[in-house]
């Protein structure tokens, strides 16, 4: 009888998979396949392997909860990852992988911006469902993705708001010339004047990929943050964060007389950087590791515990290359698991795991997570709390404000009217 | 030149000068060209997805993927097996080409893109449009990429153009041997950084992507792929037939002769500048071909196309392929990528150690790379056999077996 409900379900599902134009796998031992796409090797694999233990730590954490429940019944999550080794095409081909060969359900992955850009047109194609977790430029809306990130209006805005409630009065944007920096900035310089901030009084400087010398940049900043009341607001990338707050703590400039507001340094960052000349920089994201919720403390322990022991319960996956030292969680890490947990609730809600109808049922979920409650937007965006904090040298951050429930607003011109 | 002496190259033979396709040759070309230009598409076109025969648009893709890498490594192997110049750079030509068919799809995406426009998104949010209000926001150097014909012209002059110019400077000033692959290297990184910069017009990091249309056909409809592989395939067949063809000529003597010992052909009166210039615009020329057919099949191509460690890996095919012959560096390119495709699925964890452990132990102890092995494996076998009766009538030199000449060496 079990065995008969089950290749029903199964023959059911793969009819409604076929006029959507794609199958996924929900086999006979009640898992359901899901894709982790994040690089474990190659550049950016520091930043992603995170996120990879993160989703595995998830998995684990709802399997052992009982797993998913459609139709009556209790589906594992049975992971599938690859590794894109921070290769742009071999994304898109991983990610076609996982769509066509795995048939997964769903696929939570990529970091930067051009591996989405990469492997966008390919969830289009077959109809697939993408969660992307980091805090990005904006200025795209998939209907096959789920941008689970801090979109521009829910990091450099209520940066702004809070440097101008600080009295500062002259910004210096400051980035590495990527698209989010750039975006971003772009973004600012419009705001700030929609602010009554002189154009004279906004500075904005790309440096190169890969850029080691401020010498000449800080020694500008310096002369800009003379008259007092000026700010620095960063989007520079990774490592070139290294040599510009050396040359920074060296030139004698402080968050006392000119604060840095940087939004690609999180706690995982930090683990890479010189914590005493960051002390008092300021940063801004929808999660602090220091945040005081019991949400929070108990995802801060699971975490913990599961790095000592890594394994997915319920299904036969075997968890390698994880780290247990020195770890932490940031932003991307909760936003990753704040994902899962929503397109869990939208499937069972949907009572299916058939993309089209898991993507209708995921507007409008709610989720209470450790930075508090989170819930999706039509627009496939977060409503979600913003927290600005101050770097301390442990490497944490002190919260010093907190923005509650910003919408995210993925284009920029309906925000600027 | 250091590397020469340990990679003894076998001495180019006469015989072969008078026929340029063995009949085991001709027999395994025609047998890959059949597998690869006709089963393989029709299996994907004419056998219901049902089946387990079925070939899928994407396995096809992939592999449409890795015969434009194979392309690329022809041209590496024209260079550095047969003239002897090691190149780092190739990569550059490769996304030189892609780049230029790429700016052409950009351009077909028309009002598709995230915000509606006619011209592409990256040059919506980049402002172009108060840099450039004559044309509506599209820099002038775009305009005649709207044609297919200009681009496709493109593909093969701009790779050519740099490739002479470089070529041009580095040969005449004798530069060779690491100190040319150091500069070719070079050469690439500062291209790479240069489209990095979103000033630069071509979409900075994020690249062009998102293609929609490829001669008005939809560029992911599963016949379009089957198309664009079919031409990867014959564009590698092509290649192929060219580069046999050009290494078997009196050019191709002086090319080897090149690599073997260059003062001597320099005082025999041959201008080897030319001739390596000549090659390395050839080659710079096949990589773009190569670069224009991948673009379409993977739907991206940015700047970290041109970071050194690309250009590295093409050398790294053709090293594991088995360099100085044609068939080489093919199987080097479509293996080491099938298996780079299969291990970063299988063993996500783990394959760097695995890919890099197979590196290492074929270029120390497979110098003539997987083409050379049977070879290899006869010279052991030939050996141990002398060693058990070493009574026997040792083999005279002209009684023995042609060991190396199948092989790595031709």
């Amino acid at each position: 009888m079990k065995k008969n409900s089950l290749s029903l379900l199964t023959q059911s599902c793969r009819a409604a998979a076929l006029a959507a134009g794609l199958a996924f796998t929900v086999n006979a031992a009640d898992t359901v396949k899901v894709g982790v796409l994040h690089s474990l090797s190659g550049t950016m694999a520091i930043s992603e392997t995170s996120l990879k233990d993160v989703l595995l730590f998830t998995f684990d954490e709802i399997n052992k909860s009982g797993g998913i429940k459609v139709s009556g019944k209790n589906y594992m999550i049975d992971p599938v990852v690859v590794d894109p080794a921070s290769n742009w095409p071999l994304f898109a081909e991983k990610a076609e992988q996982l769509l066509v060969k795995d048939k997964v359900a769903v696929t939570f992955g990529c970091w930067t911006s051009v591996s989405r850009k990469s492997v966008l047109p390919v969830y289009e194609r077959y109809n697939g469902l993408l969660f992307y977790p980091v805090q990005y430029e904006g200025e795209e809306l998939s209907k096959n993705i789920f941008y689970t990130a801090e979109a521009v209006n829910q990091q450099a805005i209520p940066a702004v708001d809070y440097m101008l409630a600080e009295g500062k009065k002259k910004f210096y944007l400051l980035g590495s010339d990527y698209v989010y920096p750039r975006t971003t900035n772009k973004i600012l310089k419009q705001y700030l004047k929609l602010k009554g901030i002189p154009e004279t009084d906004i500075v904005e400087i790309y440096t190169p990929f890969g850029h080691t010398d401020y010498q000449t940049i800080v020694a500008a900043i310096k002369q800009f943050a003379a008259g007092g009341s000026a700010c620095v607001i960063s989007t520079l990338n990774g490592d070139t964060n290294v040599p510009f707050f050396k040359e920074y703590a060296n030139a004698g400039l402080t968050s006392e007389n000119c604060p840095v507001v940087s939004f690609s340094i999180s706690e995982d960052e930090f683990r890479g950087l010189p914590a005493k000349q960051l002390v008092g920089q300021l940063g801004c994201w929808t999660y602090f590791m220091s945040l005081k919720t019991p949400e929070n403390a108990a995802f801060v322990k699971n975490f913990d515990a599961w790095l000592k022991d890594p394994q997915v319960a319920g299904v036969d996956y075997k968890v390698t290359g994880v780290d247990p030292k020195g770890r932490v969680t940031c932003s991307p890490m909760n936003l990753s698991r704040i994902g899962v947990y929503l397109w869990k609730q939208a499937c069972e809600k949907a009572d299916s795991f058939e993309p089209d109808k898991v993507a209708a049922a995921l507007i409008g979920q709610k989720f209470k997570g450790p930075a508090g409650e989170v819930t999706m937007q039509a627009n496939h965006h977060l409503v979600n709390n913003v927290y600005i904090g101050e770097t301390l040298a442990s490497g944490q951050f002190k919260i010093i404000k907190t923005f509650t429930g910003v919408a995210a607003e993925p284009f920029s011109e309906k925000f600027l009217k | 030149m250091a590397t020469q002496r340990y990679f003894r190259y076998p001495q180019p033979q006469s015989r072969l000068m008078t026929r340029t396709f063995s009949k085991r040759e001709l027999i395994l070309i025609l047998l890959l060209a059949l597998g690869g230009l006709v089963v393989l598409p029709g299996l994907n076109a004419f056998v219901p997805a049902a089946s387990a025969l079925h070939v899928s648009s994407f396995t096809l893709s992939v592999y449409g993927k890795y015969l434009t890498y194979a392309v690329l490594a022809l041209g590496v192997n024209l260079l550095w097996g047969y003239t002897g110049i090691l190149s780092l750079g190739q990569c550059l030509f490769f996304s030189l080409g892609g780049y230029a068919l790429g700016m052409y799809l950009m351009l077909m995406i028309g009002k598709l893109g995230q915000y509606k426009t006619d011209i592409p998104d990256f040059m919506v949010f980049l402002e172009f449009v108060t840099k450039y209000p004559a044309t509506g926001g599209l820099p002038p150097h775009w305009i005649p990429f709207k044609h297919f014909w200009f681009a496709a012209a493109m593909v093969v002059t701009v790779p050519a153009v740099v490739a002479y110019g470089f070529g041009w400077l580095a040969f005449r000033s004798r530069i060779k041997g690491v100190y040319f692959s150091i500069l070719s290297q070079a050469l690439t990184y500062a291209a790479c950084l240069m489209f990095f910069r979103n000033d630069f017009t071509f979409g900075g990091n994020n690249g062009l992507t998102d293609f929609k249309f490829l001669l008005g056909y939809d560029i992911n409809a599963p016949g379009t792929k089957r198309v664009l592989y079919l031409c990867s395939a014959g564009l590698l067949l092509l290649t192929y037939l060219f580069c046999r063809w050009l290494t078997s000529t009196k050019f191709g003597l002086i090319q080897r002769a090149i690599r073997d010992s260059e003062n001597r052909v320099l005082f025999s009166g041959y201008a080897t500048a030319d001739f390596k210039l000549f090659v390395f615009v050839i080659a710079a020329i096949i990589a773009g071909l190569g670069g224009a057919l991948f673009v379409p099949q993977v739907g991206i191509i940015n700047p970290s196309e041109m970071s050194p460690e690309k250009s590295l890996e093409a050398v790294v095919w053709v090293a594991v392929g088995g360099r100085g012959n044609m068939l080489g560096p093919i199987l080097g390119a479509i293996g080491i990528n099938s298996l780079k495709s299969y291990a970063t699925h299988a063993w996500a964890e783990e394959w760097p150690y695995i890919l890099g452990f197979l590196f290492i132990f074929v270029t120390v102890f497979m110098p003539k790379g997987i083409i050379g092995l049977p070879a290899q494996l006869g010279e052991i076998k030939r050996r141990y056999r002398a060693r058990q009766q070493p009574t026997a009538v040792p083999l005279a030199p002209e009684n023995a077996p042609p060991v190396s000449s199948e092989g790595a060496g031709e």
